[in-house]
């Protein structure tokens, strides 16, 4: 692979060049795999030299001790997306090893090692890690390889070009075999090559195949230890109640005595705007924090509700905010037009919710803070820790855990800060637990949005002129604290400014309207979801307003995106399009390019009942590239899918009085199997860079299935969720 | 004190009545397989087996096990259906992040230990309580069926 080809290099280009950005604007550093993969030689010392000596710090990917383990040292967190399996098979692939053969450990915080350079932090999160990881992680273990096979060539004095690779160990020409375990004190002291090639897709032996991953044998027996389940001498169980109104605090506490009495009870702690009850078990923490009196300030947001909210930025969403994208002359487009139409899109609050709540493992002593938690940005958790305890950062010692569901929330460190901040006032290390209603009500949420779509169309109804303005809160801004010069999310306009359709004027957007208090976040799918959701309703509704199928429709649109347009004639395809429903039935679709991927998802919809509507049928097509593990590929899909349309059938965070009105999944209803049918994947053959897929399968599933709802009933919504509207209620 | 029969095995323990069998598990006994997701029956995270038939351990008090065999996803291997739903699972890769899974086997294989041949609709009846927020419901279905069609 030339150095043009590299996804880096790509991304430098659409990225860097265009100005666009992968997680929202955070694309600011330079990508140099070269010095990431040379620390390898480093890191082949130790490993050879030491073993598993933690003092000297992890090197960076791999390491092989002297019986020819070969660790993994992975910069990205499994929490159910398949990467750490994926990654070893990069390095598997490359060293000449069985999968068997690597153990994988979570690498710590370590930017100068760990940072992803699509991401330009230390981070598992946007899809990245496949398309950061294919080419250092690669090239990690055929550097191991160089040098292992060169050391063998020195011992049995050949040339290293007679001697392979295979099975863990180096073949000479005379049929000399030595294991790794046995080269690697040699090979660690021999230079990394400045040009390390890696195999063309036709060499592969693992890669591309359907593998089985490492880490589900101890998911399917309760032996997997997520962080909830972890256990540390001398710990005890924490567990909070936090000020019921954001930006409210902890005023104080009475009735201690009754929270004492409950069995198992140690302590109560104060903190700014929440109490803490330390104890045997979370069963008595939870009776504690019931039986204990609290008195709140509740502070100047009490009176929030979601209708203030919500008219804020409606009217907010109808100003000019900054330009995000301006290409030819939108104003002239308009006025020239021999039609116009216009449309408003609306997407509300939405949690996180993953089943394993928040929580922390916390040790604060005199000399160091030690933390065990499942986290997707150790760098800022490790950070932001540090001040919290008033340490410099590096006696904060992070070990990162399994995640029992991420979907962005585990981006965030509020709830180890949290922890950290309970811990610096105990003795003993705790394990801070959220109650599901602490988690669904001091969640960071997805913020809502209103797309407003405003199209000049030529006498045939097709658009010549495209203004999309997106006004909401900036989520970058929210995690980073700042947004670029230009005023302009990148998350928030990333699809919106770069759509698959040749729209020759196009104008975008941005207005940024940060809700009153509520704290937001990353969402599974991020701003593309978000744009891709508007614009794939809007494109539908143009095709309805032309009368030309919605697919036809499209690929006309779509002449420069040929990887687009055939994940969408193969959809179509699959469910055979062209042949009618049955009244009352219908399909919807919806295409896009996003992370790296091209996805077309299609929904079929059949009548239930009088007024009611089953999803019959559930067709996505991906093309992302090479397709590392196709079965982590199909499952992410399949999840992704159903994971997009949960929040789109069903999901909405309201707020009164400050407060968050959903608490627990009785109010905050998730797709279940009675809900939805299999989801059916085809995964495009391909051998170009691989793309994301984590997020993917989450990004067309809304519009799909708003657009199915309007082909079965000649209803048009445009405000998600459906159930708002009496749909899928049942 | 508590007299409770887990996993084939009796105990003794001084827990309260009121209790719920999900924290003596977790909190007292140390199995941790049996996950925490909602505290109110909503989930399915918490699914054991009360003599055979898949509860949630969440809303459970422990008294109301006194006496009566509770297995977890610490054992369910043990028996003939166990294992060939942990198989399933595998072979057919159903697992994400794994959280919500032994509640998942739980529930299968109390189906599956009631109604060997499940057809499309029990399983959909017997697995719906159990919620994945990975939302892995195609690959449970498709191992569920391979154990009840083979």
């Amino acid at each position: 692979m030339s150095e043009s080809q590299t996804p880096a290099a790509m991304l430098s280009r659409r990225g860097l060049l265009k100005g666009s950005a992968l997680l929202g604007g955070l694309v600011i550093g330079t990508y140099l795999p070269a010095s990431v993969t040379r620390s390898f030689a480093a890191d082949l010392v130790k490993g050879a030299s030491l073993g598993d000596n933690a003092e000297q710090g992890y090197g960076a990917f791999v390491r092989i001790d002297h019986s020819g383990a070969v660790t993994l040292i992975s910069p990205k967190i499994e929490m159910g997306q398949g990467v750490q399996t994926g990654i070893a098979m990069m390095v598997a692939e490359e060293l000449e090893v069985p999968l068997s053969q690597i153990t994988i450990t979570e690498a710590p915080p370590n930017a100068a090692l760990y940072t992803d350079a699509l991401l330009s932090f230390q981070a598992t999160g946007g899809s990245t890690s496949t398309r950061y990881s294919w080419e250092p992680l690669r090239k990690a273990g055929a550097g191991a390889r160089i040098v292992l096979i060169q050391a063998a060539a020195m011992r049995w004095k050949v040339a290293p070009s007679q001697c392979h690779a295979e099975n863990g160990r180096v073949i000479g020409p005379n049929g000399q075999s030595a294991g790794y375990g046995e080269l690697v004190d040699a090979a660690a002291k021999l230079p990394l090559p400045t040009e390390i090639p890696l195999k063309a897709v036709s060499e592969f032996k693992l890669l591309g195949k359907p593998v089985q991953r490492l880490d589900t044998p101890n998911k399917v027996n309760g032996t997997a230890k997520f962080t909830i389940d972890l256990q540390v001498p001398g710990m005890l169980i924490a567990s909070t109640l936090t000020c019921p109104v954001h930006g409210g605090t902890l005023r104080g506490v009475k009735n201690e005595d009754a929270a004492r009495k409950v069995p198992g009870v140690r302590d109560i702690v104060r903190l700014n705007n929440a109490v803490a009850v330390t104890a045997s078990n979370f069963w008595s923490c939870q009776q504690a924090l019931k039986a204990l009196d609290i008195d709140w300030d509740l502070g100047p947001h009490a009176g929030l509700n979601s209708a203030q909210l919500d008219k804020s930025l409606f009217d907010a969403s109808a100003g000019d905010g900054v330009f995000a994208h301006q290409s030819g002359d939108i104003a002239g487009a308009l006025k020239n037009a021999s039609s116009r139409f216009e449309a408003i899109y609306e997407q509300p609050f939405l949690s996180h919710s993953p089943l394993e709540p928040m929580t922390c493992v916390a040790h604060v002593r005199a000399d160091a803070c030690e933390l065990w938690v499942g986290c997707q940005a150790p760098g800022m958790a490790q950070a932001g820790a540090a001040k919290v305890c008033g340490m410099p950062v590096e006696k904060v010692v992070i070990h990162n855990q399994l995640i029992g569901g991420g979907f962005g929330r585990r981006l965030e460190s509020d709830f180890i800060f949290q922890a950290v901040d309970i811990a610096r006032q105990l003795s003993y290390p705790i394990k801070l637990i959220w109650s599901r209603e602490e988690d669904m009500t001091h969640d960071r949420y997805r913020p809502h949005y209103v797309d407003r779509l405003n199209a000049a169309l030529d006498k045939d109804l097709r658009p010549v002129g495209w203004e999309h303005r997106i006004a909401g809160a900036s989520v970058v801004a929210a995690y980073i604290g700042a947004l670029p010069a230009d005023g302009v999310d990148g998350d928030a306009v990333e699809v919106a400014k770069d759509p698959i359709y040749t729209l020759p004027n196009l104008q975008v957007r941005y207005i940024r309207h940060d809700p009153e208090v509520i704290p937001v976040s990353w969402w599974r799918g991020v701003g593309p979801l978000r744009s891709t959701y508007a614009i794939e309703c809007f494109i539908d509704e143009l095709a309805h307003n032309a009368k030309v199928d919605p697919v036809k429709y499209r690929l006309a649109l779509m002449q420069s995106q040929p990887r687009a347009q055939a994940v969408l004639t193969k959809a179509a395809q699959l469910v055979e399009w062209d042949k009618p429903l049955p009244a009352g039935s219908g399909r919807g679709v919806a295409v896009t390019a996003v992370f790296g991927s091209f996805v077309a998802t299609i929904v079929e919809l059949e009548k239930q009942g009088e007024k009611g509507l089953r999803i019959k049928r559930l067709v996505t097509v991906i093309d992302c590239g090479f397709a590392t593990n196709p079965t982590s590929v199909a499952s992410q899909m399949e999840g992704g899918t159903l994971f997009g349309l949960s929040a789109a059938l069903f999901n909405e965070i309201l707020i009164e009085k400050g407060q968050v009105q959903q608490t627990n999944f009785h109010e905050y209803r998730q797709i279940r199997m009675s809900d939805a049918p299999p989801v059916e994947v085809h995964i495009v053959d391909s051998v170009e860079t691989p793309g994301g897929v984590g997020e993917t399968g989450a990004v067309p599933a809304a519009a799909a299935l708003v657009n199915a709802v309007y082909a079965a009933t000649g209803v048009r919504e445009r405000r998600l969720p459906l159930s708002r509207f009496g749909y899928f209620t049942v | 004190m508590q007299k409770l029969m887990i996993n084939g095995q009796e105990h003794d323990l001084d827990v309260a009545d009121d209790m719920p069998l999900l924290w003596v598990l977790r909190d007292v006994m140390g199995l941790t397989g049996t996950k925490y997701g909602c505290g109110i029956a909503q989930c399915g995270v918490c699914t054991v087996h009360l003599d055979g038939q898949a509860v949630r351990s969440c809303v459970l008090p422990v008294s109301a096990v006194a006496g009566r065999k509770v297995t977890t996803i610490e054992a369910v291997g043990e028996q003939a259906v166990g294992q060939a739903v942990q198989k399933a699972w595998l072979d057919h890769e159903v697992v994400q992040c794994g959280y919500c899974q032994s509640g998942q086997i739980m529930s299968a294989v109390a189906l599956l230990q009631e109604h060997p041949k499940a057809n499309d609709e029990q399983i959909v009846n017997a697995m719906s309580g159990n919620l994945c927020r990975c939302a892995t419901y195609t690959r449970i279905r498709a191992a569920i069926k391979s154990v009840s069609q083979a």
